[in-house]
């Protein structure tokens, strides 16, 4: 089932007495999530994007704008004529109800013909209990489960109703590091499992690139770019996207373009065919880094950590926007920690360029560079 | 669906419209039924005397308004001797109870002591005997001790409340550790830390006990009762008894409400400018009856 | 003991004097004051030792009716009262504009003088040569009554003290409910709402088991308040509550310590022993059931 945004928009009124207007959570949004995907809706808190949704399960109405699923125009249908199943933040499991009763919650819900017997019922829930193996929780109740079996029974509950989407609300926020990268293969496995179109919102950057089919960054309620992990790590349309994906950061640097070469501060560093003079942002991903003798940038060599099959260098430059500059270099490469300064050639293909006040990216031909 | 769900979201929406209809009238005759006394007695106290009996049906306004039995109120009873004793009766009361409970709060949440935590949990179980209990013994003492009809037994048994004890000392537990040992690291007194330090930071639920403490004394009736037959001792309580019974001569139904409306305006006014602190105050523990 | 000890201690001195001399005392002088027989309260002599006091309280009329009408009173009012405040705070909590205007209104009796406000309750409900009195105007417009609240039949009295008591004691319950209520996360109702969860199901099925322990507080609390309900009954009805009928156990315990019939501490004491014997039963058979339901 695919799901369809069409120029959503959503306003609130504002709180509190003395505010006056409205604050715009989501801005003119549309994209399309493609069937049977798993998609990661990205961006930092405050984006819009647990607005967002919120207004696909329905418990938000946008304020303008369609959401389809499928052919069917589902923007102003009631949550429970959707077929959605939604995993809230902090699991919102019935405290009072056992596991398998919180399972068969969403089920006791339907009435008339789609209501199915209680054998059925209990088919289904046991079904989806094996799934997401708790099946011998069942008679738990959730303040005896750790966060991660609580997780799993909040996607059992979801899932129990055979949804059409799968709606996933930080689904990892709550869980410790090591759970949390057990878990997220988790719901990796069980959405290729079920095929079903699954859609999940996390701040955390790394979350989503590493399970995504598909990721969709947002800012201040505005799409900034979507398309598959690597593709818009690879290739970000502007500064926001570069410097939100990727740990380390980006570093980023004032840089001046003149004549087609890239000058930092006055040095030429790369030269940038097709770019037109200006001012600009350069980013340059920490391992667009290769140490050379020759190299066309120069840094104050801060300190070198090695971390086993890499190695972090941390040095200073004076164009540098934050002031220290990470580059991660294979460990074959010796750079020597004792020395005052490194230098550094540039691989053409991981430095971005972009425009100094829209922040949109600058293209340049980076094929036809001799790679040092 | 395409074509229903307009039609049907329309209906949703009536039925929204009227569920929330009924819910405001249910609350607003509930409004109704707490404000209707009040409305009443204030009516009531502006009537004439001659008016209102002269009121075979009872009538919801009145035409021509008077003061008379506010003033009746104040000379023909002594209501403001009541008033003045109920004043005297409640702050002195209700300072006393600050200085006591802050000093045994302080002393449990910051002092170390031998038996400690088993003299908490002995303050902690006599939150659990009712007064009822301990009234027929404390009205054999004071009558012992000749204090009936005097202020001082009036408010000795009526100074100490554990459960505001325990209040205090588990706000004053919420105050870190280290300004005590800097204030100690800077020479300063226990007591005067308990001033400079604890009492500032607790002030908001100081000011809370306080206001629970004088609505309690202000509407207090069962131990005063006790203790006091002198009406020049009577606090408003059993002082609105004695009019009820004795006092105006004959059935002034006017004069009367009139001095219910004297009584309560104070508590009213308090509650309004703290209302916030009070409901809080109330819902972390306080109970009624 | 250690300076610091003594610190402590002088520290609590005020209190603990305070505590003991009128607290701890007077419980235990309690107990025997209610086994010594034949106590005579002007020479403070007695002439033995024995549960008569009890077996005379348990005879007289006056305690029977006034547990009579206690219990009547608990059992109308503690259930009545509960259910109103649920409906009333569940109300609350479904609208947004004026709810702090309704929660201030519903809070007012709470800090009113009971025996004032008593006051206004018997003028409205009271029936006088003069006039029946508004109560009676407005059953009047029901083809009924005219009924005399105040001096009137029994059941009437009854109805007046119960209308009376959940009118003082509803303030509370609503806060109470009302803050449980805001307690319980939005996430739950939004999990509710995208599974299509119907609002009574929502109702029973979340919030009454969400809130449950406050209810159970409520009840709990409500029962020994109820047992010990004495003030509403004077505000209404006077001080001489016996030759009303209207006598509460509390009230028969001060009746017999300092009213009329008083200067007998050792049967107001047996009398209140009774009381919290009772009070103590009703409350562990409470928890016992509730911990039993919760459990299951």
């Amino acid at each position: 089932m695919n799901i369809t945004l069409e120029n959503l928009t959503k306003r609130f009124p504002a709180r509190g007495r003395k505010a006056q207007g409205e604050t715009t959570a989501v801005r003119d949004l549309s994209f399309q999530v493609p069937d049977g995907m798993l998609v990661g809706l990205l961006g930092p808190s405050g984006c819009g994007k647990s607005t967002t949704l919120n207004m696909i399960c329905g418990l938000e109405t946008p304020t303008s704008g369609k959401i389809f699923f499928g052919e069917e125009d589902v923007t102003s249908l009631a949550p429970e004529l959707r077929g959605v199943g939604m995993v809230f933040q902090n699991y919102a499991l019935y405290p009072h109800l056992t596991v398998m009763q919180n399972i068969l919650f969403p089920l006791e819900n339907l009435k008339g013909k789609d209501r199915p017997t209680r054998q059925e019922m209990r088919r289904r829930a046991l079904e989806t209990a094996r799934l997401v193996q708790i099946e011998e929780l069942l008679e738990r109740r959730p303040r005896e489960l750790s966060g991660g079996q609580q997780q799993r029974v909040a996607i059992a509950r979801a899932l129990v109703k055979m949804p059409r989407v799968l709606l996933l609300d930080e689904p990892l926020s709550n869980l410790d590091a090591r759970l949390r990268l057990q878990t997220r293969e988790e719901i990796c496995k069980i959405q290729k499992k079920t095929g079903i179109t699954t859609l999940f919102v996390t701040h955390d950057q790394e979350e989503a690139m590493s399970i995504s089919d598909w990721i969709v960054v947002m800012k201040e309620g505005v799409l900034m770019q979507q398309g598959a992990p690597q593709q818009v790590y690879d290739d970000p349309q502007n500064l926001f996207v570069a410097k939100f994906l990727g740990t380390p950061p980006i570093n980023v640097f004032e840089g001046l373009v003149k004549n087609g070469r890239l000058l930092l501060d006055g040095q030429e560093a790369l030269s940038v065919p097709g770019a037109p003079d200006g001012d600009v942002w350069v980013g340059i991903r920490p391992e667009g880094f290769l140490p050379h003798p020759q190299g066309t940038v120069s840094c104050a060599l801060d300190r070198v950590e090695v971390l086993g099959r890499d190695t972090s260098i941390v040095c200073a430059h004076p164009a540098c926007q934050s002031g220290t500059v990470r580059a991660i270099i294979q460990s074959e490469n010796q750079v020597d920690p004792a020395g005052k300064t490194v230098r550094f050639a540039l691989r053409p293909e991981k430095v971005f360029l972009f425009h100094r006040e829209t922040e949109e990216r600058i293209r340049f031909d980076c094929t036809s560079q001799a790679g040092l | 669906m395409n074509q229903t769900s307009p039609q049907k979201q329309n209906a949703l929406a009536r039925k929204e419209g009227l569920r929330s209809a009924l819910t405001y009238l249910f609350l607003s005759v509930w409004a109704v039924v707490v404000l209707f006394p009040f409305y009443w007695m204030v009516l009531t106290s502006i009537k004439s005397y001659g008016a209102y009996n002269s009121e075979h049906t009872p009538v919801f306004v009145t035409l021509s308004p008077t003061l008379e039995n506010y003033q009746n109120a104040f000379t023909a009873v002594p209501l403001g001797g009541y008033l003045l004793n109920t004043l005297i009766f409640a702050v002195a009361t209700t300072a006393a109870m600050v200085v006591v409970s802050t000093l045994a709060a302080y002393a449990f949440a910051r002092l170390r002591f031998r038996g400690k935590n088993l003299v908490f949990g002995l303050f902690l179980s006599m939150m659990m005997i009712p007064t009822e209990l301990v009234v027929i013994t404390n009205f054999v003492t004071i009558t012992n001790l000749d204090l009936r009809n005097s202020f001082l037994g009036l408010i000795l048994p009526s100074i100490t409340s554990v459960f505001y004890i325990y209040l205090l000392k588990e706000n004053f537990e919420q105050v870190p550790n280290e300004l005590y040992k800097a204030a100690k690291v800077d020479g300063t007194s226990d007591l005067k830390y308990l001033w400079k330090v604890m009492v500032p930071i607790c002030r908001p639920t100081l000011v809370t006990i306080t206001i629970l403490k004088l609505i309690e004394c202000w509407n207090s009736y069962v131990w005063p009762r006790l203790i006091t037959d002198d009406p020049a001792y009577f606090l408003v309580s059993n002082g609105i008894q004695e009019i009820r019974e004795n006092g105006f001569g004959r059935e002034n139904v006017p004069a009367m409400m009139a001095t219910v409306v004297v009584i309560s305006v104070p508590l009213i006014l308090l509650f309004l400018g703290f209302r916030k602190k009070i409901m809080e105050g109330v819902s972390r523990g306080g109970t009624k009856g | 003991m250690d300076r610091n000890s003594k610190k402590a201690w002088l520290y609590l001195l005020p209190s603990l004097v305070l505590l003991g001399a009128f607290l701890i005392y007077p419980l235990i002088d309690v107990l025997i004051y209610s086994v010594e027989e034949c106590y005579n309260f002007a020479s403070q002599t007695y002439q033995g030792v024995g549960l008569y006091n009890y077996s005379y309280v348990l005879h007289d009329p006056y305690f029977l009716q006034a547990v009579e009408n206690t219990f009547v009173l608990v059992v109308i009012t503690v259930p009545c009262s509960t259910v109103l405040a649920l409906l009333i705070s569940t109300a609350l909590s479904s609208i947004r504009p004026l709810r702090q205007l309704f929660q201030t209104i519903y809070f007012l009796p709470y800090v009113t003088n009971t025996l004032a406000v008593g006051l206004v309750f018997m003028v409205l409900f009271q029936r006088t040569e003069y006039t029946d009195g508004l109560v009676n105007l407005m059953l009047g417009w029901f083809e009924a009554g005219p009924i005399d609240f105040i001096n009137g039949p029994h059941w009437a009295k009854m109805f007046v003290l119960c209308f009376y008591t959940i009118w003082v004691v509803l303030p509370f319950k609503i806060l109470v409910l009302t803050s449980a209520l805001a307690s319980v996360s939005e996430e739950y109702y939004k999990a509710a709402r995208v599974d299509g969860t119907s609002r009574t199901r929502i109702f029973f099925r979340i919030t009454l088991p969400m809130i449950s322990p406050m209810i159970v507080y409520l009840v709990i609390t409500g029962f020994i308040g109820a047992f010990k309900a004495y003030s509403d009954a004077v505000a209404l009805f006077g001080t001489d509550l016996n030759a009303a009928g209207m006598n509460t156990i509390v009230g028969y315990v001060y009746d017999m310590l300092y009213g009329d019939s008083g200067g007998y501490p050792s049967y107001a004491s047996a009398a209140a022993i009774i009381l919290f014997v009772i009070v103590l039963t009703i409350t562990c058979v409470n928890l016992l059931v509730t911990r039993k339901r919760i459990s299951d």
